[in-house]
């Protein structure tokens, strides 16, 4: 019985160094990952950091990047397997800074989300949403063009190492141009056409957005990914958010064909279809 | 979003762009002798990997026919011939543009550069991109290629292509090119691909609704067959110089001149120059045709970058038609009761 309280008090200091620690690395203000971890990645051919793979992240982001509890589906057939999970949030700092027109925006999107979502109409999901939906993407790397593959919707970026320029045209999922920094890929990508989303939860952008992406290799089957967002349209401020990406580490990983438009035809265009008479 | 062709200059000077393509003599009396009959003592460049480099933009635009044309009985034309067939479609895409009839009502292909014309093509002195069998067509449909031909055509004719969405065809549906591959066959525009590639994989991008085959190199095993997509699943390997893609679990449902989901597609990269890889593909297909057959074109290098094809978010026209569609049969049906009323 007396070494109860002892227990408890160790217990105590052990989560109060934690949180310490956990609140350092989530303040640190866009430290990339590999200061932390101090790994060094394989190397390609032409001696770059070796990022080839599928990844995938693993969180809820996808339902909303901000802190949120569980909530009902917003289909009520799909019951349990349409419910949202709850999530802590990818935002660093909690909240995305909008103005207060676009928070209301916002609130509006979530509250219409099931007709306005343009991913259920299987649209090209758009940077940085591709990222963090639960579908598996992969980079193939060369040394002057580094393609990311989205299994949802087959959506491409392809990232210009050389021959960069800006976006020639607007485009769902924004044109990128990337460098090296020691272990990060850097990708800057503007050129949005400004239809898509961040997440199922509304949360959105316009065409000014620019992004500003860190890939960093945090050990043989992680990624650190952080992002910032800017748009002097939609947010007080730049803001940014953090997650890592995980390999998908099975011998046979393959990125599957997801050619969504099919399954949304009859959502898009069903009320033109032809009535034949019973 | 066309300055990829604003810079290319009078029709006359891309065709000296898109360079003749070589062929010896000892080519045109064994045109199916394979691919790698590019000039020799060419130095094909090298990845850092040591594998031959075959990234960059690429078209395979083509006036060649797949099948040899009825009453030609030569399997190459001189360059003299190809000169004026290409200058013939040419201005036969120009009158397509005249103001009052439907191509003109749907795209200026000429205005935008989308003409063949206009854009780099891949000269071929080929009468027919089949190479085998020696005739230049297409073998016979066997009885259960038939069979299924039929029943498609039968299909065709209970539903009308503009009843629905699903009734229409898959490119103005936006999801798949028929051309899309493989085998990567010639889109009527924008016949433009990229290939990017390291030691374990091959990308080539098709510009055409961003479909992007990846293409492993690793050795892995072929998939179970029950997984099935659109574009199959392919395995590369590198023969010598050349890359090797055999692509098998193809879904059959966008048919390639008749085959079926068991269609077995063996393709064949070189490059012969800078400026060109031999693209050669053989299709064996059982359910559809007793033997193999071989066709091959040139891909010729283009002007980059590919652009954002976002097809199916911007597909007014399937929505316009369908909308079309049911206007017209409610104007019919309002008449019809007007005509009965009157009776």
């Amino acid at each position: 019985m007396k070494a109860r309280p002892r227990r408890r008090h160790r217990l105590f200091a052990l989560t109060v160094a934690a949180t310490l620690a956990g609140a350092a690395f989530a303040l640190a203000p866009g430290v990339a990952g590999a200061q932390e971890t101090a790994y060094t990645a394989p190397r390609t051919a032409d001696g770059t950091p070796d990022l080839n793979g599928i990844w995938q992240a693993l969180n809820n982001a996808h339902w909303n990047v901000e802190p949120h509890s569980a909530d009902f589906s917003p289909v009520r057939e799909l019951g349990a397997l349409g419910a949202v999970p709850g999530g802590l949030g990818v935002v660093e700092g909690g909240t995305i800074p909008y103005t207060p027109e676009a928070l209301a925006q916002r609130d509006e999107n979530f509250a219409n989300r099931l007709e306005r979502d343009p991913a259920i109409k299987c649209y090209l999901p758009g940077t940085p949403r591709a990222t963090y939906m639960p579908y598996p993407f992969q980079i193939i790397q060369s040394r002057s063009h580094i393609m990311i593959i989205h299994e949802f919707a087959g959506a491409v970026r392809t990232i210009y190492m050389e021959d960069q320029m800006e976006s020639p045209a607007d485009t769902w999922m924004g044109w990128s141009n990337g460098r090296w920094e020691g272990e990060t890929l850097v990708v800057e990508t503007s050129g949005f056409y400004g239809q898509t989303w961040l997440d199922r939860a509304g949360n959105h952008h316009s065409t000014a957005l620019r992004v500003v992406e860190r890939f960093t290799p945090r050990s043989p089957e992680t990624l650190d990914y952080h992002v910032t967002l800017e748009d002097p349209n939609v947010y007080t401020r730049p803001w940014s958010m953090r997650m890592p990406l995980y390999r998908r580490v099975e011998p046979n990983a393959e990125l599957m064909e997801f050619r969504c438009v099919e399954f949304v035809e009859d959502l898009i265009y069903g009320h033109l279809r032809k009535k034949v008479d019973q | 979003m066309h300055h990829r062709f604003r810079w290319l200059p009078s029709t006359a000077a891309v065709a000296v762009a898109a360079t003749a393509w070589p062929v010896p003599a000892a080519v045109e009396a064994q045109p199916s002798s394979g691919a790698a009959q590019g000039s020799e003592s060419y130095a094909v460049p090298r990845t850092a990997d040591g594998h031959p480099d075959l990234q960059g933009f690429w078209t395979n635009q083509t006036y060649t026919p797949l099948e040899r044309p009825e009453g030609v009985d030569k399997a190459f034309y001189t360059v003299e011939e190809v000169a004026a067939i290409e200058s013939g479609r040419a201005s036969r895409e120009a009158e397509l543009t005249v103001p009052g009839t439907i191509p003109d009502v749907h795209y200026d292909f000429t205005q935008f550069g989308l003409d063949r014309s206009q854009s780099p093509f891949a000269r071929n002195l080929r009468t027919s991109l089949i190479v085998d069998p020696p005739d230049g067509r297409l073998p016979p449909v066997n009885a259960e290629g038939r069979r299924r031909a039929a029943a498609v055509a039968a299909e065709r004719e209970r539903v009308g292509r503009w009843d629905s969405a699903e009734a229409n065809q898959l490119d103005d549906r936006c999801i798949i090119m028929r051309g899309a591959g493989p085998p990567m066959m010639n889109a009527g525009y924008n016949a433009n691909y990229q290939i990017v590639q390291n030691r374990d994989y091959v990308m080539i991008l098709v510009e055409m609704i961003h479909d992007a085959r990846i293409i492993p190199l690793d050795g892995r095993p072929a998939p179970s067959e029950r997984a099935r997509q659109w574009m199959g699943m392919s395995r590369g390997r590198w023969e010598g110089d050349t890359l090797v893609v055999e692509t098998t679990n193809i879904n059959g449902k966008n048919p390639f001149n008749g085959s079926s989901d068991r269609m077995r597609v063996t393709e064949r990269f070189t490059r012969v120059a800078d400026d060109t890889i031999v693209y050669r593909f053989t299709v064996e297909d059982p359910l559809t045709w007793d033997r193999p057959w071989t066709a091959e074109m040139p891909m010729k290098e283009t002007i980059g970058p590919l652009f954002e094809h976002a097809c199916h978010e911007g597909n007014y026209g399937l929505y316009n038609t369908l909308v079309g569609a049911r206007l017209e049969e409610q104007r019919a049906a309002e008449a019809a009761a007007r005509e009965e009323s009157q009776r």
